[in-house]
C-alpha cells in the first residue's frame, strides 16, 4: 500500500510536470481524442507532444508488458494513473482500435514478431487500425463471409470487399476475416490476417448515412499481397480470434453506453426550453411521463452497470449477460434521440441552413444517426440470441 | 450511489438459509391448500414461529425490543426467498407495516407492549389505512376520530386490511381535522381488535391473501392509543410506506424471479412440431427481454434498499424506481408466463396462475408504476 502511495505522489507530480498547459482541463469522453496514425492532423500541436510524453513511458497503454513498449502497471497502479489524470482533467492521449482492439488479441495470440512489430507501433500511436469484418453480404452472420485469400508462394493474394470499416480512410493497418478454405464448414475456413493499407488494390470509400457524412468506408480489395507472415493465430483458425476481439469491441461499446451522458445537456434542460410549464410542473402530462420513463429506465440501466462493476471487484466478472448492456444502452439512447424529437417538436425536423439553431440541427441529426446504434457492433437480434442461449441455455 | 450492490457474506449466508427454507417448507402447494381451505387466518401460524425462531421476523426490529436491529438490505434477501413461493406469512402486515411505524412513531410504553412480541412471533398486528375510495394516496381518509370527553370516537371503514382476522390489535389512520384529501389532519390510533364497535369481516382478495374489511362504529379508544402527535399521521405513515414498498419489491422480485425460472423449465421441455418451443426465436426473444427487465428490477431493489438504510437523500427517488420496475416486470412476466404456457397456463391447476394473480395486487399495493413514475416526475420538480 505504502508503494502504491508513493507511485501516487510520483505520478501526479510527473503529470503536473509533463503535461501540456494547454491540454489540462480539457478531459471529453474516452470516444473522442487522439486517434494518432501516420495520417494524424494535429489542429492543437500540443496534443501531439502530449502522445509522444506518455508513449515515452509507456502510458499510452499501461497495463501491457515493457518489452512491447507498454507501461508494465499493475490493475492498481494503472487506476491510480487514471484518477490522478481525471483529477487534472487531462485527455488520454491516444485512443483507437489498436489499444481497444488489436493490440490485446495480439496479446494473447500474436507471435513474439507480430508482438515487437505492431504493439510498439500501437503504444507510440504511430499506426492506427481500422476493422475489416462485415461484408455487404455478411453482416448479423459475420461467419459467412467471402473475402478470399489464395496462398501464392510466401505471400495472400486477396480478393474480396469489407464494409462498415470505420475511419478506414484515415487507417494505417487493418485486421480483417478472409476466407482461407471454401469448401470448409463456415466457421473452419477463416483466417485472421494483418494488412497495411499502402498495399496496391486496396482502396476506400466514405459511406453516407441517413444522417449524413459518416466515419464508414467500403474497403475494396483486388489482387492484394499480403505476407503470410501477417497471419495470427493459425490459417483457418481465425474464428476464434475473431470472437475474442469481439469481446474487446463489445466492452468498448458498453463502456461508451454506461456513462449516460453526464456531459450532455439533460432532457429537463430540453424541456423548460420548448415546452409550458403550469405551476413548475410541465403541463404535457404524457410528455412528462414519456420523460420520467425515460429517466427511471436510463437509472436502473445504470444502477445495473455499477452492479456488474461491483461484482467484477467481488471476483465476478461478467459473463454472456453483458450482452443485455449493448441491447439495452443502444435502446435507451434511441429512446433519448426520439423523446428529444417529441420535446423539440418541428424545430428538431431541420436539416441544415437558416431557422433552426445548431443544437436543433443536432438533434435531427443524432436522431437519425442513433438508429444505428441497435445495429452496429452486433444487432440486437443477436444480443438477444446470445442471452437466449448463453444465459437462460435455451435450446438450438 | 456510494453503496456497493452486491450482497455481503452475510447476505449471501442468510439468502441461502432462506431459499433453503422455502424450498424444504413452504411449496407452492401450501399456498393452494390455504386458499382451498378458506380459512381466514391465511397463513400458517407455526411456520410463522419457526421464522421467528431463525430470525427473520425481528431482522427489523431494534435490538432492546428483541429484535435484530438490521436493515432493509438484509430483510430483503429473506423476503425475496419467501416471495418465490407466495409465502403468505404476515411479514408485510405486522413486521414491514405495523411494526415499523410503532418502531418509528410509538411511544415507550406502545414499543414494549408490541415490538418483542412481534419479533417473537406470537403478536400479529395490522395498518388499516386503505378505504375504498382512497386508492394509492394515504391523505385520502374519511374515518373520523373525534373528540368526546378522556376519548376518541372512530367511525368508518378501512377495507383491504392485511391479515386483520388474524390481528391481535389495529392501527387505525383517522382524520381528527381538515378536509377529505388533505395531509394534514390525520391521526393514528392504535386498537385492540375486541373494542366494542369494531367489527372484522374477511374479504375474498384475487390473491388470496388474508384481508378483511374493518368496521368502526363509535369505538370509544382512550388518548394513550393515539400514536405519534395528534394531527401528524401523515408524514409517519408516508415514510413506514415507503420502506415497506422496498420490502414488497424484493418479494415481488422473488416472485418473478421463479415465475421466469418455471417458464423458462417449460420452454426447455414442451415440444410443439417436433422441437422444443424454446428453441423458436419468437419465445427466445421475449425470454432474453424478460431476463433483462428482471436484471433491471434487481439492481433497484437493491439500490433502493441500501439508500433506505443510508438515509440517502436520493431514497424517495430510488423506492418510486424499484416499485415501478417490479410492478411493470412482475406483471409482464406474468402476462408471458401464462402464454408461454399455452393452455396448461390458463387452468387453475398449474400454478403460473396464482403468480399473475399475486403480481396484479402486489403491482396496485403502495402505488402502481404510473403512480410512481408521477411521483418521480414530482421530485425531480417537472
Amino acid at each position: 500500500m505504502a508503494d502504491l502511495e508513493t507511485f501516487r505522489v510520483e505520478t501526479r507530480q510527473w503529470l503536473t510536470d509533463h503535461a501540456p498547459a494547454s491540454l489540462i482541463g480539457t478531459a471529453s469522453s474516452e470516444l473522442e481524442g487522439n486517434w494518432g496514425g501516420r495520417k494524424a492532423h494535429y489542429r492543437n500541436p500540443d496534443a501531439k507532444v502530449w502522445l509522444d510524453r506518455m508513449a515515452e513511458k509507456g502510458w499510452t497503454a499501461p497495463e501491457w508488458p515493457t518489452q512491447y513498449g507498454g507501461g508494465g502497471l499493475s490493475k492498481a497502479e494503472a487506476r491510480i494513473l487514471r484518477e490522478e489524470m481525471a483529477s487534472l482533467r487531462l485527455p488520454v492521449p491516444l485512443i483507437g482500435f489498436g489499444l481497444t482492439m488489436i493490440g490485446p488479441t495480439l496479446l494473447e495470440y500474436g507471435t513474439e514478431e507480430q508482438k515487437h512489430e505492431h504493439l510498439t507501433k500501437i503504444v507510440q500511436g504511430e499506426i492506427r487500425w481500422c476493422q475489416g469484418y462485415s461484408e455487404p453480404g455478411s453482416g448479423s452472420d459475420l461467419a459467412s463471409l467471402q473475402t478470399r485469400a489464395v496462398l501464392d508462394g510466401d505471400f495472400y493474394v486477396i480478393n474480396g470487399q469489407k464494409i462498415w470499416t470505420s475511419y478506414a480512410n484515415f487507417a494505417d493497418w487493418m485486421f480483417l476475416l478472409v476466407r482461407t478454405d471454401p469448401d470448409a464448414p463456415k466457421h473452419r475456413g477463416i483466417t485472421f490476417i494483418l494488412m497495411d493499407m499502402e498495399t496496391p488494390g486496396v482502396e476506400t470509400r466514405p459511406i453516407k448515412l441517413i444522417s449524413g457524412s459518416s466515419p464508414f468506408c467500403e474497403t475494396f480489395l483486388t489482387d492484394v499481397r499480403v505476407p503470410a507472415t501477417n497471419v495470427v493465430s493459425r490459417v483457418n483458425e481465425g474464428w476464434s480470434v475473431a470472437k475474442a476481439l469481439l469481446n474487446h469491441e463489445r466492452s468498448m461499446i458498453a463502456t461508451a453506453f454506461s456513462g449516460g451522458g453526464g456531459k450532455r445537456r439533460g432532457l429537463r434542460d430540453w424541456a423548460r426550453k420548448y415546452l409550458d410549464f403550469d405551476h413548475e410542473r410541465l403541463a404535457d402530462t404524457a410528455l412528462r411521463d414519456r420523460i420520467a420513463r425515460f429517466e427511471m429506465d436510463n437509472m436502473a440501466f445504470r444502477l445495473t452497470s455499477e452492479r456488474s462493476r461491483d461484482a467484477a471487484k467481488a471476483g465476478r466478472p461478467p459473463g454472456p449477460e453483458s450482452s443485455m448492456f449493448k441491447i439495452y444502452g443502444t435502446e435507451l439512447n434511441q429512446r433519448r434521440q426520439e423523446l428529444l424529437l417529441s420535446i423539440a417538436g418541428p424545430q428538431a425536423l431541420g436539416w441544415e441552413g437558416p431557422g433552426f439553431d445548431e443544437r436543433e440541427l443536432g438533434l435531427t441529426r443524432d436522431w437519425l444517426r442513433s438508429r444505428g446504434n441497435t445495429i452496429e457492433g452486433g444487432t440486437s437480434e443477436i444480443q438477444l440470441n446470445v442471452i437466449a442461449k448463453r444465459v437462460l441455455g435455451l435450446p438450438d | 450511489m456510494a453503496q456497493q450492490l452486491v450482497l455481503t457474506q452475510d447476505q449471501e449466508l442468510l439468502a441461502q438459509t432462506a431459499l433453503d427454507y422455502v424450498r424444504a417448507n413452504s411449496p407452492l402447494s401450501r399456498v393452494r391448500a390455504l386458499r382451498d381451505a378458506g380459512d381466514p387466518v391465511g397463513f400458517s401460524r407455526s411456520l410463522w414461529q419457526d421464522m421467528a425462531g431463525l430470525g427473520w421476523v425481528g431482522i427489523l426490529i431494534p435490538e432492546e425490543y428483541g429484535g435484530a436491529g438490521l436493515g432493509m438490505a438484509d430483510f430483503a434477501v429473506v423476503i425475496e426467498a419467501l416471495g418465490r413461493n407466495l409465502a403468505p406469512e404476515p411479514f408485510l402486515s405486522t413486521v414491514l407495516l405495523a411494526g415499523q411505524l410503532l418502531a418509528g412513531a410509538g411511544s415507550a410504553d406502545q414499543k414494549r407492549a408490541w415490538l418483542p412480541g412481534i419479533a417473537a412471533g406470537e403478536k400479529i398486528l395490522s395498518l388499516a389505512c386503505q378505504e375504498a375510495g382512497s386508492r394509492y394516496d394515504l391523505n385520502r381518509v374519511s374515518t373520523t376520530a373525534t373528540a368526546g370527553g378522556e376519548a376518541w370516537h372512530l367511525s368508518g371503514e378501512k377495507v383491504q386490511v392485511l391479515d386483520g382476522s388474524s390481528a391481535d390489535a389495529l392501527i387505525i389512520s383517522a382524520r381528527t381535522s381538515g378536509g377529505k384529501a388533505d395531509p394534514h389532519g390525520i391521526s393514528l390510533f392504535l386498537l385492540p381488535k375486541d373494542a366494542p364497535g369494531v367489527s372484522i369481516t374477511p374479504q375474498s382478495r384475487v390473491d388470496c391473501r388474508a384481508v378483511a374489511l374493518v368496521g368502526l362504529e363509535d369505538v370509544k379508544v382512550g388518548t394513550e392509543s393515539v400514536i405519534g402527535p395528534l394531527g401528524a399521521g401523515f408524514p409517519a405513515l408516508s415514510q413506514v410506506v415507503d420502506r415497506a414498498t422496498v420490502g414488497l419489491c424484493a418479494e415481488m422480485l422473488g416472485g418473478m424471479t421463479q415465475l421466469f425460472e418455471t417458464t423458462l423449465d417449460y420452454l426447455k421441455t414442451r415440444a410443439q412440431f417436433g422441437a422444443l418451443i424454446g428453441s423458436f426465436q419468437a419465445l427466445k426473444h421475449r425470454a432474453a427481454r424478460l431476463f433483462m427487465d428482471i436484471e433491471l428490477a434487481r439492481s433497484a431493489v437493491m439500490a433502493a434498499a441500501r439508500a433506505v438504510d443510508a438515509d440517502d437523500a436520493e431514497a424517495a427517488a430510488l423506492i418510486s424506481l424499484a416499485k415501478a420496475r417490479c410492478s411493470d416486470t412482475f406483471v409482464s412476466a406474468a402476462n408471458e408466463g401464462v402464454q408461454m404456457h399455452g393452455g396448461i397456463g390458463m387452468t387453475d391447476e398449474h400454478d403460473v396462475g396464482f403468480y399473475i394473480k399475486r403480481a396484479r395486487v402486489a403491482e396496485m399495493t403502495f402505488g402502481d408504476a404510473a403512480w410512481h413514475r408521477e411521483r418521480w416526475a414530482r421530485l425531480r420538480q417537472y
